[in-house]
């Protein structure tokens, strides 16, 4: 099949690159853009390893093909730093919680979160366990991931007001 | 919420150990800039694609692969034939000739999934293309699938040439085993079931391989955790060693034990090789890992008889235990004999008869699992206990306090040979009652009880022998002479005074870099934050055995202090000579070394470092330019054969956990909600919190998942029932409750900080806890369940299934 | 895990859209949400020679009021639909069913249309649709016809949707007798959000005497399609609603169940469980 143009934004830039119809969009990220932020986990929809924010919604980039995201509005992982490449606070709250040991689900557990906190700045553990509940990590057993969006969410309230 | 702090050691005044402080690996992770194997990006890199065996047990007739290679941007099909002829076959633990392994399936096939034939592509789509077109035909005979089955002497022979499907069978006794069972009051005995699951990381394995033609040197990027690896790769592919240059710089997306591609190495190796240098990348999708990457874990039946007072003291155990391995042992086996190190747990059990059999059978091979092996012993060993309690209707917590080991008794002698280095078993059990409030708890679990719910709670007492050595391998095998199990850790520092601490090893999550930069600025008083720490590759290498057996804390950590204390040394002695001043005179505070009686008289860390590299004129005489250091440790107390009783230390250093888990089932389902976990927890000195509450509470999760969701089915036929994530079930938050742990600290006498291992304790009691829970929610019923996963079908048919006549 | 080739058309209109299809034979698929149909394709359970996407089709999205019920159109998301104040007010048992749906992510993403389309028997939406018996309305290029949910499904991912036929729209009756409505749906799964072992929805209306004007009750992943549950219905119709006349309408429910075994769940264990649901759908129903 021929290849298509593709063009979209990627964290606030515009971005262009060709791909097969049948090429998923995490595929197309990591090989095409190379945007290597965003990880493969189970090309099955269920670990959320491969979680990004499309049109300011959590989504699985292996559950959608590449030629979708055309005129679309996609933030990884890269997304959430600030200008200069530094950790963003949801970021830096995630250090400082240790939300993670091996760092492969980072990403799409990074992606859930600021999604969540787009919408919701000061969540319930409810909010919270529904905005991860997708996502799985094998290393934390989740309740350094919960502390880290807890200060998380903290922060960013306060950076706020 | 119970956030990690500092976690100071009685009497310290450590200025980064035991701190909190950022992990230095988490920015990379945070930031996507993580340097994981599928990130790497060689320029005209080839894919693999592995077609696996429909059958579990097949003779392969012929393979026609002309088409797959006719299709477009195909530039390899690789056949078993083609990989035995090249290569020689992988390595197992135990000496078995005729029970040849190798990438691809040899002449037949031993477990549905087993790789058949490899398509090298220009990319993995085209790749996966070629394989729809590649025609084998296979004469299916069939498969042998229960393990018990498999030891009878009529069974199908996984590996014909073997002669039988027992790979091991060995028979070990310590201590006045049929003595001490006589003189008991009770004995009792049971079966306990541990369930074929595995720690199943979210990153896949995966491996890039680069023949480079003008060094004659295979470059090998990994996603691995595993010792001996380059030697491996090497020998397969009949290689000098110092022609694999494996880069240690990988993020390894998690591990636990399990990440060890040795087969899928071997196979893009030999075809980077055979395509004259070309880049060969193998990326396991979630399908093969899960089916065919052989990293399953133990699958465990065990037989035990225990022998105890009419207190509940238990004297002496006889356990039988079987494991089946798979198709391909491998390691596999040695999960039988780690824990012999803690056979007995944390038990004052004066005998143990031990006979550990292995058993192949038509199923993906199995690989050091966290803990290995102790996992499914601890579950054992507290049921072992439970089931004391439960015949004598005492208190399960009361048994063990009349069992464990006292605070006074350390060093701890076992039967086995192994001596405990320190612990207060009693005190961490008190801790997590405290923790729990475990009066309050047992009225909840009353009360909800008195609602015709069933609810229980569970007790694990449990230990994690660290530090790792290797001799339960002599064990189980005389030719495998090897007392050590070295680690080294090089400290560099440059003319501008920057420190660089040199490791040899990946990581997999575990914080290594942290772990180093904290020790050497501990030790160099320097800020650990403006210490960099690097893996040197294989080639460039550190003595190492990698990350395995909850060592690095203890042997990476001793490493890192060793080599600083050489640096100070080595700067001391400079100091001495220009400042003309003995080296007992002289102190050394932030870097800055002066004379004790004259503190004017001194040298700042940037001059001492300035003489060291520029100014050959001030060095004492005789000695190096530059300043570095490299120390490899030894594993404490190691070094020493086994006797000829079979007596021997394995593993210097003995962390140990208490869990409380409060379960609900619902009696309609059989569904258990844990709705509660609690967990006290020694490792010595923590270098990290952090760190070690991450590792503690991630094992916890990984335990629950092994004790009530994961389990990799096969059908009777032998076909695999679980190769994706809606099969083989993982916990979600959901799942998980927000684990609450508190930390006690017992240093080990024998580390360089009274530091001990803390990476597998929380997943070597979890499965424990959960299933002494669930029993004791089951107990007001009269019933009781002894096999892992305890999943909702199998709890709902003993609750409500038509009862046997 | 990668797709075998395809194209790919992203269709403007519905009539694009049924063109497109009838062009491709029984060679296309309809690409809705993905968060079943991707993976297929990736695991090569499908094969299609085109994929004619339906995300930009704007007529396609949407929830409307009708006279008596609930139109959703095909494409609009599980989330939107979660997030709905008419379907809240008006379907509660497919509000309360909705968060069991995978998980948020999938949600965002995944659809009410392509979730009754694909026909798994363990789903929730097409037992839901089940249950209330919804009007499912299927277009070609040349004609549109009307399914009940009750009819529509032959077996696990079968159903009488021709290849030619896109689903454009579904349609939940609103139950329009007197009396207190309530709803119950129960369901267990390993993980929350995993696909049901065995799932139950209830609907049931009370007179002011506790007595049962009208029921729905179907099971999920007790058979190779949701099954509805008619005798259990008619023994409860007309009845007071209490642990008695409960009892009695269950005696033998199971046997009328098939159930498709797994690791998971045996077909005794199915059977067993399906009962003990229904009795707590119903009970949450009645409350």
């Amino acid at each position: 099949m021929t290849k298509r143009d593709i063009t979209l934004t990627l964290n606030g830039k515009t971005v262009s690159g060709q791909a097969d119809p049948r090429m998923t969009l995490v595929d197309f990220l990591r090989v095409v853009l190379k945007a290597t932020g965003t990880h493969v986990g189970c090309e099955h929809g269920v670990c959320g390893a491969c979680t990004i924010v499309l049109n300011g919604e959590a989504i699985r980039s292996c559950l959608m093909l590449a030629v979708q995201v055309e005129s679309q509005e996609v933030i990884t992982v890269e997304g959430l730093c600030e200008e200069d490449g530094s950790p963003g606070i949801l970021q830096d709250a995630f250090r400082d919680g240790h939300g993670m040991q091996c760092g492969y689900c980072t990403p799409g557990m990074l992606t859930s979160v600021h999604a969540l906190l787009q919408s919701n700045d000061d969540p319930s553990d409810e909010d919270i366990l529904e905005a991860i509940g997708g996502n799985i990590c094998r290393c934390t057993g989740y309740a350094q991931i919960i502390d880290s969006i807890k200060i998380g969410a903290e922060r960013l309230r306060e950076d706020k007001s | 919420m119970s956030g990690a702090h500092d976690n100071p050691v009685a009497g310290s005044n450590y200025h980064y150990i035991a701190r909190k402080r950022r992990v230095v690996e988490d920015k990379r992770f945070v930031t996507g800039n993580g340097n994981f194997v599928q990130d790497q990006d060689l320029p005209g890199t080839l894919h693999v694609a592995v077609l696996p065996s429909p059958h579990p047990r097949a003779r392969i007739v012929l393979i026609n692969a002309e088409a797959a290679l006719a299709l477009a941007g195909v530039a390899a099909v690789i056949t078993g034939d083609e990989i035995a002829e090249h290569t020689l076959p992988l390595y197992h633990g135990l000496p078995l000739p005729e029970c040849r392994w190798f990438p691809l399936a040899h002449e037949m096939t031993r477990y549905a999934g087993e790789w058949v034939a490899a398509v090298v592509a220009e990319d993995i789509y085209i790749a996966e293309d070629a394989l729809d077109l590649i025609e084998v035909e296979y004469e299916a005979t069939p498969a042998i699938v229960d393990p018990e089955e498999a030891m009878k002497p009529d069974a199908p022979l996984v590996h014909p040439g073997h002669g039988s499907n027992i790979i091991y069978d060995g028979d070990f006794e310590w201590g006045p085993v049929a003595e001490d069972f006589e003189a008991a009051d009770h004995t009792l005995s049971f079966r306990a079931r541990w369930g074929r699951s595995s720690t199943v990381p979210i990153e896949t394995f995966g491996v890039l391989a680069k023949w480079d033609k003008g060094t004659e040197t295979l470059n090998v990027w990994a996603s691995i955790q595993m010792p001996n690896y380059p030697e491996q790769i090497a020998a397969a592919l009949r290689m000098p060693l110092n022609g694999v240059k494996v880069n240690q710089d990988i993020d390894v997306g998690g591990s636990y034990g399990v990440k060890r591609g040795i087969k899928h190495t071997v196979l893009v190796g030999y075809i980077s090789r055979k395509l004259g240098g070309a880049p060969v990348s193998l990326i396991e999708d979630r399908l093969v890992n899960l089916a065919s990457g052989d990293a399953h874990g133990p699958d465990r039946i065990f037989y035990t008889d225990v022998a105890f007072d009419q207190g509940g003291v238990i004297k002496s155990l006889k356990i039988r235990a079987i494991d089946d391995c798979g198709a391909y042992p491998g390691r596999g086996p040695f999960q039988l004999g780690k824990p012999i190190a803690a056979i007995v747990g944390p038990y004052r059990i004066n005998s143990v008869h031990y006979r550990p059999c292995s058993v192949a059978t038509n199923k993906t091979g199995q690989v050091p699992v966290r803990g290995m092996g102790q996992g499914p012993t601890n579950y054992m060993i507290e049921t072992a206990v439970d089931e004391v309690a439960r015949h004598l209707k005492l208190d399960r917590f009361e048994v063990r306090r009349r069992n464990l080991i006292r605070s006074d008794e350390f060093p701890y002698l076992n039967p086995t040979g192994t001596k405990y280095d320190s612990g207060d078993y009693e005190t961490v059990l008190g801790k997590v009652t405290e923790l729990a409030n475990y009066d309050d708890l047992v009225k909840r679990r009353d009360e909800l009880r008195v609602e015709g719910k069933l609810a229980g709670i569970g007790i694990a007492t449990c230990l994690e022998p660290s530090g790792g050595n290797n001799l339960f391998e002599f064990l189980f095998n005389p030719k495998a002479e090897i007392s050590t199990y070295m680690e080294g850790c090089q400290v560099r520092i440059d003319s501008v005074g920057n420190i660089v601490g040199t490791m040899g090893t990946t990581t997999s999550g575990q914080g290594h870099e942290t772990l180093v930069s904290t020790i050497l600025g501990e030790e160099l008083q320097r800020d650990p934050d403006d210490i960099r720490v690097i893996h040197a590759d294989s080639l460039a290498g550190l003595p190492t055995r990698s990350p395995i057996a909850s060592r690095m804390a203890v042997m990476l950590g001793g490493a890192a202090a060793g080599a600083a204390q050489k640096i100070k040394d080595q700067l001391f002695q400079i100091a001495a000579h220009n400042l003309n001043r003995p080296i007992d005179g002289l102190e050394y505070s932030e870097g800055t070394i002066f004379d004790r009686s004259d503190p004017a008289r001194k040298l700042s860390w940037d001059e001492l470092c300035n003489i060291a590299h520029r100014q050959f004129h001030k060095l004492p005489e005789g000695m190096e330019p530059g300043l570095q250091a490299l120390h490899v440790m030894q594993v404490p107390l190691g070094g020493q054969m086994p006797d000829e009783k079979n007596r021997v230390q394995l593993y210097p250093c003995f962390s140990f956990q208490a869990h409380i888990p409060f379960v609900e089932i619902d009696p309609g389902t059989g569904k258990v909600t844990v709705l509660d976990y609690f967990i006290a927890h020694d490792c010595g000195t923590v270098i990290n919190p952090d760190i070690v509450r991450g590792m503690i509470i991630g094992g916890v999760a990984q335990g629950i998942g092994a004790a009530l969701y994961e389990k990799f089915d096969y059908g009777p036929d032998g076909q695999f029932l679980s190769g994706t994530f809606v099969d083989y079930v993982m916990p979600s938050v959901f799942e998980i409750p927000y684990v609450k742990d508190v930390e006690h600290c017992t240093p080990s006498p024998l580390t360089s900080h009274g530091q001990k291992g803390s990476g597998e304790g929380g997943y070597l009691g979890a499965p424990a806890a959960i299933a002494s829970a669930v029993n004791d929610a089951l107990e007001p019923r009269g019933l009781s369940i002894h096999e892992l996963p305890m999943r909702m079908n199998d709890i709902e048919e003993l609750l409500n299934g038509e009862k046997p006549e | 895990m990668k797709a075998p080739a395809f194209d790919y058309h992203a269709a403007e209109t519905v009539e694009d859209a049924v063109g497109q299809l009838a062009e491709a034979g029984d060679d296309g698929l309809i690409l809705a949400g993905g968060q079943t149909l991707v993976p297929m394709l990736a695991m090569r359970l499908a094969r299609p020679s085109v994929l004619i996407d339906i995300n930009a089709v704007s007529e396609l999205a949407g929830i409307e009021q009708l006279d008596d019920g609930i139109r959703i159109k095909t494409c609009t998301r599980q989330n939107v639909a979660l997030n709905s104040q008419l379907i809240g007010e008006s379907i509660p048992l497919l509000a309360k069913a909705l968060p069991f749906i995978g998980h948020h992510q999938t949600r965002n993403r995944g659809t009410i249309g392509g979730s009754i389309a694909h026909g798994d028997p363990a789903a929730e939406i097409p037992l839901i649709a089940v249950a209330l018996d919804a009007s499912i309305k299927l277009q070609t290029k040349n004609d549109t016809r009307n399914l009940s949910a009750k009819d529509f499904y032959e077996g696990p991912m079968m159903t009488l949707r021709k290849d030619d036929e896109c689903l454009t729209d579904v349609t939940f009756p609103i139950w329009q007798e007197e009396g207190k409505l309530g709803v119950g749906f129960q369901e267990v799964s390993q993980r929350h959000g995993d696909f049901a072992i065995v799932s139950v929805a209830a609907q049931m209306v009370l007179d002011g005497n506790n007595v049962c004007q009208r029921v729905a009750i179907a099971v999920g992943g007790a058979a190779g399609i949701p099954v509805r549950l008619e005798k259990v219905e008619a023994n409860l119709t007309g009845s007071v609603i209490n642990q008695e006349t409960i009892g009695d309408a269950l005696t033998n429910m199971a046997d009328f169940l098939d159930p498709v075994e797994d690791q998971h769940g045996s077909a005794a264990y199915r059977r067993r469980v399906a009962r003990v649901m229904t009795e707590r759908a119903i009970w949450e129903a009645a409350a």
